[in-house]
This record gives C-alpha cells, sequence and structure tokens, in this order.
C-alpha cells in the first residue's frame, strides 16, 4: 500500500511576490501570520471534516451501539436509559457536538472488545506502529534519496535501470504477500531472523516502558538481550516497510532531479568549473530538498497505513492490528479511534511539511 | 599574435530518431582582444556554438572540429577534470535570463564566491571581498545587502549584473553572452551592456556576443558574424553591416524598421534552402 | 502497397485534415509505446488476463469450489498444478475463477472514481466562486484520509462483502481525479471557443457537459490506468482482512490469507495468489508507465 497520491502538492503554498525585498519586515510579519491563520484554518477545517466522516461512518453502521452497551439480556427500561445517557435521543447535530467534545477531550468511548477506554490503547499500541513506521521511513530515505539522485545524474545508466525495475516491483508487489514471503524464507528457512510478534517471549514486558520504543527502551535500560531480541523482530518488517518506501521516495526523488538538472541555473554552475557532484549535490540537490520533505512526509503516512496489512502479517501489537481486531469484533468506538488518530497523524505530517516548507525555502520566507 | 579563440570547422551533432540531426555544421573563426558579434535566429545554431566551446554539450549529443584553441592550446574534447579547470577560470559565459540561471536557494554572495574560491583557492574571508569588490564593479550601490540577498530578491537587471560579476570574478580571458540582455527591461539593457564592456575592455578580454538583435550587435560590437542553419553566412565589421552582400543578412536588416527609411511594410524575411549548403562568404 | 501509403498517409508532415493530424499523432504515439517492449509485455500480459477471465469455465481444469479433503495441501504436481488449498480445492482453478473477481473490482472502482471525480472536479473549476470552494475543500479533506484505513472504516460500516469494498474503493479513489478534472477545467475554461459557444448561447449545463467534459476525459484515463495496479493492490488488502469478497468466492487476496496459517509448511497455497497479484499489477504498472512515456516523454529513461 505503499502508493501515496501526492496529496500536498509542493510548491502550491504559493510563491512570495516579486516585490518583495529584505527589509520590508513589517509586511513580511503580517504576511507570514496571515499565511500561517490560513494553515490553521484549513487545518482545523480538515479535522472537522474527518471527525465529521467517522460520525456519520459510526451513524451509518448497521450495528446498535445501545445493545452492544447493555448487552442482550436487557430490558426495555436498561435499554431506553442507555439510549438516553448515550445521547442518541437528541438531535443529530447535537450528538456530533457531544462527539466532537469528547474525541477533543481524549475521549473517544470503550473499547468492548478489550474493556479498556480506546484512548488508553491506543497509547499502549500507537508506539509499536510509530517504531515500525519510523525505522521504515528512515530505511527509505537513506536508500531512496541518494539511488533517486544517482538515477537521474546517470539517467539511463544501470544503476537508473536498477532503480527503475526496484521501483516498479515495489509498486506491483503486494506488501502483505511480501511479508509472508519473507517470514518464510528470514524466519522459516534460513532462521536469521526472529518471528512474528514483537519481542521473543522471555524479553516480553522485562523492559521497562519508557518511550514506547522498544529499541530505544531497552538502550536506555542498558539490556542488550531485549536490544538484539527486539532488533531481530523489527528488522524485517521494518526493512519491508522500508522497500516500499524508497520505491516510493527514490522514484520521486528521480523525477525532482530530472527537472532541476535540466534548469538554467545549473548550466551556471557548469559553467564555472564545477565538479559534477558538487553541481548534483551542492546545487540542484538543495533545489529539491523541500519538495523531497514533503514526499518523506507522504510515505511516512503512508506507511502508518501500509503497517495495517505488515501488523497482521507479523503479529506485530500496533494500531493497524488493533483496529482491524475491532473491526472483526464490531467494536466500532476502536475503529474509529484508530481511524481519528491515524487521520490526524496525515493532517499534523501535511502541517509539518507545509511548516518545513516555509522554513526551508528562501522564496517563502 | 594567436587568436584568444580560435575554431575551425566546428560541429555538433545529435543522434535523434531520423538520423543524426546537425545543429552546428562547420563553424570557423579567431577571436582577438575583441567584441565579436554572432547573430541569427533561434534555432540557427549560435548558442550551440557557444555551448560546444565551452565543452557544455551534454551526451548523446557530439561535437567535432577541425581545431578548437584556447589562446593556443587545444580544448576540444578535454577530459572532464581538465576541461573543469579551463572553464569558469579562463573561459567563461553568461546566459540570458538570470531568474532562470542563478540558483534560487542559494545567497548571490555565497555563488559569486564559489567560483572564485574554487579557481583561485583563497580562503573564505578573501573569496567574500573579492565578491564584494566584483559586485561594486558591476556599480551594485549596496554590495553588502546584496551580498546576502537571493535571487528572487534582485531585479533583472540587477540579477543579470551579479551573473557578470559571479563570471568575471575569477578573471577569465573569453567571455561568452548568450542573449545577455534580451530578457532584460529595455531601460536597463544599455547600462547592463555598458557595465559589460566597460569590465571586458579594461580586462583587455575577448567576448562573443551572442544575439538575435542585429542593431544591438551592429552598435555593440566590432566584428560581426550572421549564422543561419548552424553555419556561419557572412562575416563583417560591425560599421559595414550595412554593406552586408549575403540575401540573408540583408533580408535580415531589411524585415527591421527604421526611422530614417521609412516604409509602407516590412519585408518578410525569404530564406532558401540551398543557404543550408552554401559556402560561407568573408571566411576562407 | 496501401498498407505503405496508409502509413505515409499517417505519418506526414502536412496533414491535410484534422482527422489526419489526430489519427497521425495516435500512430506516432502507438509507435513510441510499441518501441517500449515491457510496455508490451504489459499489455499481453493483461489481454491474457481478460482472456482467462472470459473463458475461465473453459479453461479451468477443476471446479474452483470442489472441496477434496483427501487431497487437501496437495503440492504442485502434474494433476494439480499449482497444489490444493486447506480444502483440498485446485489452486490454479480458483486463481483462473479468481481474475473475474479481480478485473471486476479494477473494472467497477476504474469506472466509478473517475466519474465522481469528473462531476465534481469539473462543476468545481467551471462555477468557480463559493461552489468550487466548497467542493475543493471537501475533497482535500478527503484527500487527508489515508485511503485504505477509510475504506476499512466504511466496509466496517457497510459490512464485509465485494460490494462495499468496491463502493469503498471507489469513495476513496475519487479526490484525486476531482483535482485532476478541476485543473483541466480551468484552463478549458479560459479558451476562446468556450467564449464563442457562450455567445451562441449555450447554458452552462450545455457548455459542461458538450464541452468541458470530452476534454477532461482523455486525461482522466490516463490516470485511472496509472492507478489500476493501486486499485488492485487495495482490493487485494481489503481481502487479505478477510473485508472483501466473502469466503468460498475465490478472490486472490483472501486465498493468501488462507494460506497464512500454513505458510511455513505449505508456502504454495498463499504464495500462488500473490503471485498472480504480483504480475497483474506489474502489467498494469508496465502499461501505465509505457503510456506516460508516450505522453510526457521527459520523464522516462532516453
Amino acid at each position: 500500500m505503499a502508493q501515496p497520491d501526492i496529496l500536498g502538492q509542493p510548491g502550491q503554498g504559493g510563491p512570495v511576490p516579486a516585490g518583495h525585498r529584505p527589509g520590508a519586515g513589517g509586511a513580511r510579519l503580517r504576511r507570514r501570520l496571515r499565511s500561517l491563520g490560513g494553515i490553521l484554518l484549513s487545518l482545523a477545517l480538515t479535522l472537522l471534516g474527518l471527525l465529521l466522516v467517522t460520525f456519520v461512518i459510526g451513524r451509518i453502521m448497521p450495528i446498535d451501539p445501545v445493545l452492544k452497551v447493555v448487552g442482550e439480556r436487557a430490558t426495555q427500561a436498561q435499554y431506553d436509559a442507555a439510549y438516553q445517557v448515550m445521547g442518541l435521543d437528541k438531535p443529530i447535530w447535537q450528538q456530533f457536538l457531544r462527539y466532537m467534545a469528547e474525541v477533543l477531550r481524549g475521549d473517544f468511548g470503550r473499547s468492548i472488545s478489550t474493556g479498556h477506554a480506546v484512548a488508553q490503547d491506543l497509547l499502549r499500541v500507537f508506539p509499536a506502529t510509530l517504531e515500525l513506521a519510523m525505522l521504515g521511513t528512515l530505511i527509505g530515505v537513506c536508500v531512496g534519496v541518494p539511488l533517486g539522485v544517482i538515477a537521474a545524474a546517470r539517467r539511463g545508466g544501470w544503476l537508473d535501470q536498477i532503480a527503475r525495475v526496484v521501483a516498479l516491483v515495489g509498486y506491483s508487489m503486494p506488501i502483505f504477500w511480501l511479508g509472508l514471503m519473507g517470514l518464510l524464507l528470514f524466519y522459516g528457512i534460513l532462521g536469521w531472523v526472529g518471528g512474528p510478534g514483537r519481542q521473543g517471549i522471555i524479553h516480553d514486558g522485562m523492559v521497562p516502558t519508557v518511550t514506547g520504543l522498544i529499541l530505544v527502551d531497552s538502550l536506555m535500560a542498558g539490556d542488550w538481550a531485549a536490544f538484539r531480541d527486539a532488533f531481530s523482530h523489527i528488522v524485517l518488517p521494518a526493512s519491508l516497510l522500508g522497500y516500499f518506501s524508497l520505491a516510493y521516495i527514490s522514484r520521486m526523488t528521480r523525477s525532482f532531479m530530472l527537472e532541476q538538472l535540466s534548469a538554467e541555473y545549473v548550466v551556471t554552475a557548469r559553467v564555472k568549473g564545477l565538479s559534477e557532484r558538487r553541481v548534483i549535490w551542492t546545487h540542484a540537490f538543495r533545489n529539491i530538498l523541500v519538495p523531497l520533505i514533503t514526499v518523506i512526509a507522504l510515505s511516512f503516512g503512508s506507511l502508518l497505513e501500509g503497517s495495517v496489512l505488515t501488523e497482521i502479517v507479523f503479529s506485530w501489537p500496533g494500531i493497524g492490528q488493533y483496529i482491524t481486531k475491532a473491526l472483526l469484533a464490531g467494536d466500532m468506538n476502536a475503529v474509529l479511534g484508530g481511524t481519528v488518530v491515524i487521520g490526524t497523524c496525515f493532517v499534523a505530517l501535511n502541517l509539518l511539511s507545509d511548516i518545513l516548507y516555509r522554513l526551508l525555502d528562501p522564496r517563502a520566507r | 599574435m594567436t587568436p584568444l579563440l580560435s575554431v575551425q570547422n566546428l560541429r555538433v551533432g545529435f543522434p535523434t530518431r531520423s538520423g543524426l540531426f546537425q545543429a552546428v555544421r562547420g563553424v570557423s573563426f579567431d577571436l582577438g582582444r575583441e567584441r565579436l558579434g554572432v547573430v541569427g535566429e533561434s534555432g540557427s545554431g549560435k548558442s550551440m556554438t557557444g555551448r560546444a566551446i565551452l565543452g557544455l554539450v551534454r551526451p548523446p549529443g557530439r561535437v567535432t572540429a577541425d581545431r578548437l584553441d584556447l589562446d593556443g592550446e587545444p580544448i576540444l574534447n578535454l577530459p572532464e577534470s581538465r576541461m573543469r579547470r579551463l572553464r569558469g577560470a579562463r573561459i567563461s559565459m553568461v546566459m540570458q535570463d538570470p531568474k532562470f540561471s542563478l540558483n534560487p536557494v542559494m545567497t548571490v554572495g555565497r555563488q559569486i564566491a564559489e567560483g572564485y574560491r574554487l579557481h583561485t583557492g583563497t580562503s573564505r574571508a578573501q573569496a567574500r571581498a573579492k565578491a564584494l569588490e566584483m559586485l561594486a564593479a558591476v556599480q551594485i550601490h549596496d554590495p553588502e545587502r546584496v551580498f546576502d540577498a537571493y535571487p528572487h530578491e534582485v531585479s533583472g537587471g540587477m540579477g543579470q549584473r551579479v551573473m557578470i560579476a559571479m563570471m568575471l570574478a575569477p578573471d577569465p580571458q573569453v567571455l561568452i553572452a548568450d542573449e545577455p540582455t534580451s530578457a532584460l527591461d529595455v531601460s536597463v539593457r544599455n547600462e547592463v551592456l555598458r557595465i559589460l564592456d566597460r569590465l571586458v575592455s579594461a580586462r583587455g578580454m575577448g567576448l562573443i556576443f551572442i544575439s538575435h538583435d542585429l542593431n544591438l550587435v551592429a552598435q555593440f560590437c566590432d566584428r560581426v558574424l550572421i549564422m543561419y542553419a548552424g553555419r556561419v553566412v557572412e562575416e563583417l565589421p560591425a560599421r559595414d553591416l550595412h554593406a552586408a552582400k549575403h540575401p540573408y543578412t540583408q533580408g535580415l536588416l531589411d524585415s527591421l524598421p527604421r526611422l530614417d527609411r521609412p516604409v509602407e511594410r516590412l519585408a518578410t524575411l525569404q530564406r532558401q534552402a540551398g543557404w543550408r549548403d552554401a559556402p560561407e562568404e568573408g571566411t576562407p | 502497397m496501401t498498407e505503405m501509403t496508409t502509413r505515409a498517409w499517417l505519418l506526414s508532415d502536412a496533414p491535410q485534415t484534422r482527422r489526419q493530424a489526430r489519427l497521425g499523432a495516435l500512430y506516432q504515439g502507438w509507435l513510441t509505446f510499441r518501441a517500449n517492449r515491457l510496455a508490451m509485455v504489459g499489455l499481453a500480459i493483461l489481454v491474457l488476463l481478460v482472456l482467462v477471465a472470459a473463458f475461465a469455465p473453459w479453461i479451468a481444469p477443476q471446479n474452483p469450489f470442489a472441496q477434496d479433503l483427501a487431497q487437501r495441501l496437495q503440492p504442485p504436481s502434474a494433476s494439480h498444478w499449482l497444489g490444493t488449498d486447506a480444502l483440498g480445492r485446485d489452486i490454479l482453478s480458483r486463481l483462473i475463477h479468481g481474475s473475474r473477481v479481480t478485473l471486476f473490482i479494477v473494472g467497477t472502482v476504474a469506472l466509478i472514481a473517475p466519474v465522481i471525480g469528473l462531476f465534481v472536479g469539473t462543476v468545481a473549476g467551471f462555477a468557480g466562486g463559493w461552489v468550487d470552494q466548497v467542493l475543493m475543500r471537501i475533497t482535500d479533506i478527503f484527500l487527508a484520509f489515508p485511503k485504505l484505513i477509510l475504506a476499512l472504516a466504511f466496509v466496517a460500516a457497510l459490512g464485509p462483502g465485494i460490494g462495499n469494498a468496491v463502493l469503498a474503493l471507489a469513495v476513496t479513489s475519487w479526490p484525486p481525479y476531482a483535482r485532476l478534472a478541476r485543473a483541466e477545467t480551468l484552463t478549458i475554461r479560459r479558451a476562446d471557443y468556450i467564449a464563442a459557444a457562450r455567445l451562441q448561447g449555450a447554458g452552462p449545463l450545455r457548455l459542461l457537459i458538450g464541452h468541458v467534459w470530452p476534454l477532461c476525459v482523455s486525461s482522466l484515463i490516463v490516470r485511472a490506468a496509472l492507478d489500476m495496479a493501486g486499485i488492485i493492490l487495495s482490493a487485494a488488502g481489503l481481502g487479505f482482512l478477510g473485508l472483501g469478497a466473502q469466503p468460498p468466492m475465490p478472490e486472490w487476496g483472501a486465498m493468501i490469507s488462507d494460506g497464512r496459517s500454513y505458510i511455513l509448511d505449505f508456502w504454495w497455497v498463499a504464495a500462488m495468489p500473490g503471485l498472480a497479484i504480483f504480475v497483474v499489477s506489474l502489467a498494469f504498472n508496465l502499461l501505465g508507465d509505457g503510456l506516460r512515456d508516450v505522453l510526457d516523454p521527459k520523464e522516462g529513461p532516453r
């Protein structure tokens, strides 16, 4: 599923008017505040839309939420009481306001499958997903960016061909299937990596939770055995996500670089007698940094999403597995809570790349 | 005295699906400490000639020549590493539009200092001093401020002056100016030209001035090459331009409006296929 | 002889009619496309897939639903080329019948999503003003959602099943089309012939349907071709999670899910359907790449 659309149109933040000169401090500050206001407004609207969609989904579902709470054998009086407590007798817009207020307070209701508050569950499972997605993105960036840059610089060369094949296969491979095959080969046959799950049984729960990222926590505790164990478990799923991430990142990097390398300022740099390495990395590459950040943010978001399937394959106790299990159990509070959290992450990532764009591109300052 | 630049039978070709496309087909000229104008329509190969001299034709494009000497040394198809030492240091180029030819995410000062430092190996502080000196030389009144500005923060005319400062900082012997004023407002054109002219003459450089503007070239240059379809059809001193013999040059001249000889209707430029292959006039 | 002249007519530098020019451009594109060997491979695979789906009952060696518990989890052999699954069903036959499911899902989503997008995008672009603002804001909200998660939530609400899976995928994949259609509309709207048609008294609806839509369609089709592989993977993902086609329907994603528990001992049960998904979505990607090379030569290798 690592095939995100390019949602955040890089450069859409708009170039600064031509008359902009350094020193026009007051006007610049005002403009920056206004654009910040615009971002915040669109952020608020998007979050509102997110809640509206999850609210609607929660209402159209065929499961009776009251029945789920009071149980099948409740009397009519009990049922009606619960119906009122849940506010279902109120007009629909009041129900939405109530839902919004609850979510804003971090209250997603109670999960019927785990018995805990959904928010509490999410706090527990989210770091596992985050750890996986971060490591995957790290791999994707460290391999994908150089690969894309070199593929563009040596367009048509053998590395470009390899990069093309790598990306094509990545775009065409069902991630869950590749995960299964990876497990079969590296765990089942070769025995190089740990099996499904996040930790082996002996290390499970032995490391005190600080950040929730087991790799970090075990290092902080100085528990090398636990670290090695956690690493052997995460390396396969993270490489898998990293592969899909690098397929996308290398493709976008290549395309951005090709565009820059045909720009006139690259000729200028060559006229100056700069080495090709300098032309590529100091001149062209610096120009793609900003759109690249958007791509990396998008790819990170899509890994959070792609983790749903990966987590199922690797029995990884993250948010993807949580949502899927809740789904199959008809546990709507948990599903919608998870959806809101991942959706919010997406929105936050868009916001982050928007802010970084404004900070890093001199034309947007 | 050997010419600064000597070009004999220069050819540039690009393979296409329908065979080899020849962008430049046998151009020859010598350049001394002078201002040589190269005039032609777009697609006549004048820009490609400039890029070929600098060794900037990328594969699959191919450059051949009987001779391509810079100050008596052959520079045709030199290994890239040796060519890099010449480029910028001894032969340089100013391009058309500073909006595109300056790197948008690097400050003007860094871009000027970069090439200078590379070729002279000086310290950062010295390069900065040189860049400021060059900015002052192209008559920018507030060099310190412009040094730290980004290209989008300077006007077109100022951008082109920055470009000139950048290209002249390492003191090259030959400068190729590829339509350096076409993207500028008419009001700042003359100023930029004057600055360019003064710097080039003061340093005793050779200048190749590529343009489609016949009048401008006639005023500004010592000598003019007229190019058509990748070859030089006529070469003559700029002051004798009105006495051009080749029908193409005459056609170019006739298609320009003139205050002293108004006509009812400007002539349309007529082209003949035969000119593509006709032997060049004015060159041996 | 006619062959030659037709070719010459198509490749003429100076087309005499608009139709000749258009056909000539198409032919040029086809020549470029044909030169791309990988794209031709993709096209061949897809033609094969359509044929297999069309003639599935005749091609499949066995009934895809027939269980034979004595023959369960057999490795690939002469009688079962790709082996059998946990219920003793022939995997090859299930794959062949599954191609129909795959084509159905991809075809329907690729039909619905661009139509929604076309409608929203052109109306937004053509009407402008607050209509544009509202529609594009809605589009942005859908774009800000993680696609698969949203599809999951939809299927959860509507109940699992192939129809709902298609619906969920369509609902989550229209926004990019809307953006594209709006961008096209904005350029078309300013064209002179639109002004001319308006002067002749054409109403907005007529302009939209008669002039704007036909011009948007081609770019939407290309975009849809590029999206096909993604749709296949998403659909297979839903099937894998048990939210798409329900058993015993031979959907490829669900078949992988069936084989998951036996992966370490009976690898072929999960491996075969995955290979099928991979080959088909690779074919769509190759085809899409080829199409893009024809339309936008800047991106591909030289």
